[in-house]
């Protein structure tokens, strides 16, 4: 198991990541954050404090992607957690789609299809706090806070204080 | 989960994990979602050897919004009176590639035979067998009671729970004891002398010959469907007596508790076990029931269909 980034890197890759958030939008206007359960969730409400601290508040919700999965026929069923749009809704707006790791693309292109039937956003686009590689779809993150070349063998960990206790992103091959 | 045949094969956590799944459904389609993709491609069967409303469109309903296609067979005007048994009936339909069937069939016992008989590999959801178990409503039951005691995810401890009526013959009661009394609810069975059932002792559930005793201590009364259709011999001297000793009438309802609510899993006979009075006064929940089927007849065949294909199956990944 090895360390990739510490508490404060991922601090640092988020506070980065809403500077370009920022940047790209020319102002938070119309931004809205969606987290993808479980992880993804906590980051987006971190990344939504990090842009109220440097620019302006921004909402955030989540957005369960369990019935949109397209391995429903070969894992077994999961729980279901909870859907919450933000206040202003996300028809219009510019969405930001906030996870833990980039993948296979898979849980992208479910949340995509997710967030087509919640209404238009203007713009979706989307933020990882790790990109791993292995894409198995056409999708690419537009915000990124750290490219980890993995082989698929190794298995990457994000925790979080939130629910893990400490923050940490490490590298372990597959058990 | 395989199969859904009888509560006792849910654990307690499967219970629970039926109904929080429930309330997600729940929140996620009284909004702009109608309709989810999640069964696409696959086929249900609605095999039903008995006369059903609720049960059968409720359960076509949850599959289509969670677009799976649905067969509907019902015994009347098929070849069933032509002699077809369920075992080639099944296996017709398994043929035309069904992946679930929801069987009601007026014999205890039915579903767990289709299932264990090995006569065909679909799964199999029990939606009432005779005088046995009809899980799915016990379990849209206890969704509605823990909407309205405001029940955090689990805990029906001290919720006290009245089942009325024809307990005998009542597949209803059978899976609504076994499931409230798994969740923790203090249950009592109220009927005439007639109307409870050899053995209940081993129920593990209070019981009483007199509605009016404890009436007011009541959190949830279930008044059950006098089913005449079962009832070989005389259970009881006639209607009017019936009503007077055990139907909800408006004097009852006004000693109910202020939050207690009224259920029925329907059809009614209204003016038997049932006033028109109680059935549409508003303690009553009996069509939220019925919006509740829908949604938990959703979860379980997400739970039963999400998951490996049958002929993959090689225990969980």
């Amino acid at each position: 198991m090895s360390l990739i980034l510490d508490g404060t890197e991922i601090s640092r890759a988020l506070k980065r990541i809403a500077h370009e958030i920022i940047e790209h939008h020319h102002g938070l206007d119309s931004v809205v954050l969606m987290g993808i359960p479980t992880r993804g969730k906590y980051l987006a409400e971190r990344l939504s404090a990090v842009l109220a601290s440097i620019e302006a508040p921004v909402e955030y919700g989540t957005l369960d992607i369990t019935m949109h999965r397209d391995d429903i026929r070969i894992r077994p069923p999961r729980a279901l957690v909870p859907t919450l749009l933000p206040a202003g809704g996300i028809e219009g707006k510019s969405v930001i789609l906030v996870d833990d790791v980039l993948f296979s693309g898979r849980t992208i292109r479910a949340a995509l299809d997710a967030l087509g039937e919640l209404g238009r956003p203007a713009s979706v686009q989307l933020a990882v706090l790790v990109d791993r590689g292995h894409r198995e779809l056409p999708i690419r993150a537009d915000y990124v806070g750290k490219n980890i070349p993995t082989s698929l063998k190794e298995n990457v960990k994000v925790s979080l204080v939130e629910i893990d206790g400490v923050d940490s992103v490490e590298i372990a091959p597959v058990s | 989960m395989k199969h859904l045949l009888s509560i006792n094969d849910v654990s307690r956590d499967e219970a629970i994990n039926i109904l929080s799944t429930a309330a997600e459904l729940q929140k996620l389609t009284s909004g702009t979602v109608k309709k989810l993709p999640t069964l696409r491609g696959r086929t249900i069967a609605n095999l039903f050897f008995e006369d059903s409303t609720r049960t059968r469109l409720s359960f076509e309903a949850a599959a289509k919004r969670l677009s799976a296609d649905v067969i509907n067979f019902s015994a009347k005007g098929s070849s069933v009176s032509k002699g077809e048994s369920l075992k080639d009936t099944a296996q017709t339909l398994e043929a035309m590639g069904v992946d679930l069937f929801v069987l009601r069939h007026p014999a205890s016992g039915a579903a767990t035979s289709l299932a264990k008989s090995g006569w065909v590999d679909a799964h199999i959801i029990n939606a009432g067998d005779g005088t046995h178990e009809h899980p799915t409503q016990a379990l849209l039951d206890a969704f509605t009671i823990r909407k309205h005691h405001g029940i955090g995810r689990s805990d029906f401890n001290g919720v006290k729970i009245a089942i009325v009526g024809d307990i005998a013959h009542s597949r209803v009661a059978r899976s609504n004891v076994l499931l409230l009394k798994k969740l923790g609810a203090d249950v009592t069975v109220i009927a005439p002398p007639t109307l409870i059932p050899v053995g209940l002792e081993s129920w593990g559930v209070h019981h009483s010959y007199d509605f009016d005793e404890d009436l007011a201590s009541f959190d949830v009364v279930m008044m059950l469907r006098v089913q005449l259709e079962r009832m070989n011999d005389s259970f009881f001297p006639n209607g009017r007596e019936y009503a007077r000793g055990y139907g909800l009438d408006e004097s009852r309802l006004n000693r109910l508790k202020s939050d207690a609510i009224v259920m029925h899993p329907g059809p009614m006979n209204r003016g038997l076990e049932i006033s028109s009075a109680s059935a549409d006064s508003s303690k009553s929940v009996i069509l939220e029931q019925v919006a509740h089927g829908v949604i938990v007849r959703m979860a379980v065949l997400y739970r039963s269909l999400g998951g490996p294909d049958i002929a993959s199956t090689g225990g969980s990944l």
